[in-house]
């Protein structure tokens, strides 16, 4: 027992836990007025635990990872470099959002605060090793997001968006449920690796379910189909900058989660859950490009564009090797700077009244009137539709490399084939903002933070972004081995 | 580095770059002159290149290569092959943007930063030495040709450009694959490295169908075919000229590079699909350009079928199939992108490609004529001009593999010579009808600057092929040395017959009577 070295180990989580209860008396002391310190006491924050995940991410203390709180929670590569996207995100979130709530009078400090929690939440599910943790840490995320969701209380679509993505998100939590429970029952133990050791030799039927169950519950908050039919409502009626949010942070937390509970805790078995993910990743491809297709609004779009990059990213962990993982963390680092890129555009679509543009029809000709916006999202489309020199083609080119490099050749054949759907709908935006006539609706940007953001994103997706990967490889290729210690 | 003392292949490819960064920052005007002058230098270090090229020398020349990227680099380096494209390429480009000049009037900047892009990913394929660079630079030229057509082309330009990256796009993306279990299986990603490794048998007719599917298209071939009328009838002149000229290659360059040598085992079983796909291409293709209305849609069908030609010597398996497949290649590239920039002048003036609003132009624009039927008489490959040669080296080629093959693909000639001459009958001869097409003034300077050097290479390589084979000559001789092995007997099985013995007797009995 040595809680030292534990506490140092959930620095980060423990770092904002303890600036967000801060930042809770300050926000009750100061009202509404305090926002803007709150938002910039929460930005240092997450820099701060940004800092502490660099350190292990990058420092040789602690390579191999450590185990701290009796195995709940463990540090290594993986769940560092998760969270350095995490809280990357999330900084991007709590600074584009004042200027979209400010409209309306409705910024709070409760916005930043709930994102700080939310952060805790997704910082302890990458470093789960234990159901309980992962449950906690999953939920703490979770109420923070339902509260989100409906943040702009006035606005019935935020409203409805909170209340069916709470419902569908308690129903989800069940199903996880019910499969931790089977697998306690049916092994005695909660702990990931007590799981791979019980499944050492072979699973009961009762333990087959609960695995169903327990990637059930992970697919719905990754948004894969067939558990995505939230996605497109919740991404639409939600504020802006929580879309934003939800698109980035909590993906990939949930995503790293499913990472480690299939590779660690189900990894013996890896034929049992191959195939569901091999399904799930198709469905999510094919089903996220076609859905897409006849989407009018860009936050639908988006939606269902990142259902379609989950598919791609699924491909990474059906291999199931340390070369498709690392594939996977590489394409989530580039998902993070496309999504992140094109949703603070979105946010900065604004009429000359200062409303929300969503409606795709009217970027017509953007590329006139807004000519450095329109380069930046034709960069982030053609980069999500994954057609080079753009780097979001990198993703791809490693998931798939991955993929036929562990002999999944078919599964390879077909995602590439359909991802050509996927192209015809990014081609339309594009085509809507360069090829038509101006409608000139968009009025000039009014916020420099968006801009340098949305430039940041831009620079990392042109072809410039090749000349990181020799930096990023071997960063991935660390922490997706971090998750094959036990194998 | 190589005996030029400085990496001229990367900087012939960041010069355009660097102008296509600075052209969208610029005024219309400034735009115009950066870019013709970015090509020039380009042409200039093209001609550079060729100078210093060592016929006979190391197959791989101009080497470059640095480790900047995981799992790929920055390889670059030409054969003669790769030479010869780029010097069409280089030479085009500058045509290019002077058949712009005026044409083009709406967003300068950008539409010259997207010809200089193009021509850098063009530069870039042929030069690419490593497989990925490859598929990098290849699939790239989809965005800057995506928005050629769809901001600068006709009327239908959307459709035609969903068209054309949806087709090539599906086309490419199962080669990614067949790449990456390429790398996997060999080790490296290095293309020279990979031309000699001896792929096993079964896999390599899946990897032979994967790399079809893209050349296939981009070729392209019967019944991929359709995205090409589309996108060139759409596009802006320069644009088509680019298509024909040097995008079309690419297919081309691909099987020389790629499908023969990597995989010569598959290459031959599969040898009859081509064949089977370039015989309907050239005789259905041709029917349907007789029928054409539009100039720039009949251009178009003539080049599936020319590049019909190219497949069927490509895999005739023999010196003359391979480099008769080469030249009509370079020869297609300049005639085709001639013939578009003729269409272009008259579009200029009266904004229309139907041929029937035509007629009677060798009256008023005699010097128009006068080129325009050079280019027909090359594009229908009468002797003396580019056209000639090479089609009749794939011809022969092809002749001592299957003579119906050959057949067939003769008929090419007779068809092409048919809608190529009613379209120059109806064009350029009989009566002027209206009197705006009496109003057209002849050629000026800048569009006689822009036909007459193709006009002079064309006649070049006519005359004196040499010039332009003897670089590839050993690239081919390569070629045919891999395949070799493979090469499958032909049904002319030509033998020296034995002359008569004639006996005194004989002589003697002739006599009598």
């Amino acid at each position: 027992m040595n809680y030292a070295l534990w506490f140092q180990l959930a620095s980060p989580e423990i770092v904002l836990s303890a600036s967000g209860l801060v930042l809770l008396l300050i926000a009750a002391w100061g009202g509404v007025q305090s926002s803007r310190l709150v938002s910039v006491l929460t930005v240092v924050a997450l820099f701060g635990a940004l800092a502490l995940s660099f350190n292990f991410l990058l420092g040789d203390s602690f390579a191999n990872g450590a185990d701290a709180f009796y195995g709940q929670y463990r540090m290594d590569r993986f769940a560092s470099l998760s969270k350095v996207l995490i809280f990357l995100s999330a900084i991007g979130c709590v600074i584009v959002a004042p200027k979209f709530f400010a409209r309306d009078n409705m910024m709070r400090p409760e916005f930043p605060i709930l994102i700080l929690f939310a952060s805790v939440g997704m910082g302890l599910m990458v470093s789960a090793v234990d159901l309980l943790t992962l449950y906690i840490g999953l939920e703490l995320n979770s109420l923070a997001a339902y509260v989100l969701a409906s943040f702009l209380r006035s606005d019935d679509r935020s409203a409805e968006a909170g209340l069916k993505y709470f419902v569908l998100g308690a129903l989800a939590s069940g199903i996880l449920l019910f499969g931790m429970s089977l697998l306690y029952g049916f092994t005695g133990t909660t702990s990931f690796i007590g799981i791979q050791t019980a499944f050492a030799d072979g699973v009961s039927t009762g333990a087959l379910f609960g695995i169903v169950f327990v990637l059930s519950g992970l697919a719905f908050k990754i948004s894969a189909v067939p558990f995505h039919m939230w996605t497109p409502d919740v991404y639409e009626g939600a504020p802006t900058p929580v879309t934003t949010f939800f698109a980035t942070a909590p993906k990939v937390a949930a995503l790293a989660l499913t990472m480690r509970v299939a590779i660690e805790a189900f990894g013996g078995q890896q034929a049992i859950w191959q195939q569901i993910v091999i399904f799930v990743a198709l469905a999510s491809i094919i089903l996220g490009a076609a859905g897409a297709i006849g989407q009018v609004n860009i936050k639908r779009l988006l939606a269902y564009s990142s259902i379609n990059n989950v598919g791609f990213m699924l491909i990474g962990l059906a291999c199931g090797t340390p070369e498709g993982a690392s594939a996977m963390l590489t394409y989530l680092v580039i998902y993070v700077a496309m999504t992140l890129g094109s949703f603070i555009c979105v946010l900065d679509l604004n009429d000359r009244e200062g409303h929300p543009v969503e409606d795709i029809g009217k970027l017509a000709g953007l590329s006139r009137t807004r000519p450095g916006l329109a380069a930046a999202l034709a960069i982030f489309m053609f980069s999500l539709a994954g057609i080079p020199p753009l780097f979001g083609f990198w993703g791809k080119f490693v998931v798939f490399d991955a993929a036929v490099a562990a002999g999944l050749i078919p599964l390879a054949a077909i995602g590439i084939a359909a991802s050509v759907i996927g192209a015809f709908y990014y081609l339309k935006v594009i085509k809507v903002m360069y090829f038509d006539e101006p409608a000139d609706v968009i009025a000039p940007s009014g916020s420099k933070a968006r801009m340098v953001l949305v430039a940041m994103a831009a620079l990392f997706l042109s072809p410039l972004g090749y000349f990181t990967t020799l930096a990023l490889s071997p960063v991935t290729a660390d922490a997706a081995r971090a998750l094959f210690w036990a194998a | 580095m190589n005996d030029l003392g400085f990496p001229v292949l990367s900087l012939m490819l960041a010069v355009p770059m660097a102008a296509a960064i600075v052209c969208l920052f610029v005024s219309a005007n400034t735009a115009r002159w950066l870019a013709l002058t970015a090509t020039l230098i380009d042409l200039a270090l093209g001609i550079v290149l060729w100078m210093n090229y060592d016929i006979g020398g190391a197959q791989w020349q101009f080497v470059e290569k640095a480790a900047l990227f995981d799992r790929f680099s920055w390889a670059l380096g030409i054969d003669g092959i790769a030479l010869m494209l780029i010097m069409l390429s280089v030479f085009l480009m500058p045509i290019c943007i002077g058949a712009s000049w005026e044409a083009i009037q709406t967003r300068v900047g950008e539409y010259m930063a997207a010809f200089l892009l193009m021509e850098v990913l063009m530069i870039g394929v042929f030069a690419a030495q490593d497989i990925f660079l490859f598929y990098i630079f290849f699939e790239a030229g989809l965005i800057p040709m995506y928005l050629i057509i769809g901001i600068w082309g006709g009327a239908n330009r959307i459709y035609a450009s969903y068209k054309f990256f949806l087709y090539t796009l599906l086309g490419s993306v199962l080669m990614l694959i067949a790449m990456f279990w390429m790398v996997n299986e060999a080790g490296t990603s290095d293309i020279p490295t990979l031309m000699a490794y001896d792929f096993p048998l079964e896999a390599q007719s899946w990897l032979w169908l994967a790399f079809f599917a893209s050349f296939a298209v981009k070729m392209p071939m019967w019944p991929v075919h359709t995205w090409l009328p589309d996108a060139h009838v759409q596009a802006p002149t320069a644009g088509s000229v680019i298509l024909a000229g040097v995008l079309l290659k690419m297919g081309g360059y691909g099987f020389i590079r790629f499908s023969l040598p990597m995989f010569p085992d598959a290459s031959v079983d599969y040898m009859w699909l081509v064949f089977a796909l370039s015989m309907v291409a050239v005789v259905y293709t041709s029917l349907i350009a007789l029928v054409q209305s539009d100039m720039k849609k009949l251009i178009a069908y003539s080049s599936v079928a020319h590049m019909a030609i190219v497949t069927v010597g490509l895999f005739a398996f023999n010196r003359q199939g391979l480099e008769g497949a080469l030249v009509v290649m370079l020869s297609h590239g300049l005639v085709s992108g001639a013939l578009f920039l003729c269409v272009g002048v008259i579009y200029d003036r009266l904004h229309t490609r139907e041929i029937d609003r035509y007629g009677g132009l060798s009256i008023n624009m005699p010097r128009y004529a006068l080129l325009f039927l050079l280019f027909t008489m090359a594009s229908i490959g009468l002797p003396g001009t580019s056209g000639f040669v090479g089609e009749f080296l794939s011809l022969l080629g092809i002749y001592e593999v299957s003579s119906w093959v050959a057949i067939v693909s003769t008929t090419g000639i007779i068809l092409g010579a048919g809608y190529m001459l009613y379209l120059y009958r109806r064009v350029a001869y009989g009566v002027i009808k209206s009197d705006d097409v009496a109003a057209m003034p002849d050629l000026n300077k800048r569009e006689i600057a822009l036909l007459l050097p193709i006009a002079i290479v064309v006649l070049w390589m006519g005359v004196y092929p040499e010039s332009f084979m003897a670089p590839m000559r050993n690239d081919v001789g390569a070629l045919e040395a891999r395949l070799a092995a493979v090469k499958p007997v032909g049904d002319a099985q030509v033998t020296p017959g034995t002359a008569p013995v004639l006996t005194p007797a004989a002589h003697a009995e002739e006599g009598h009577h």
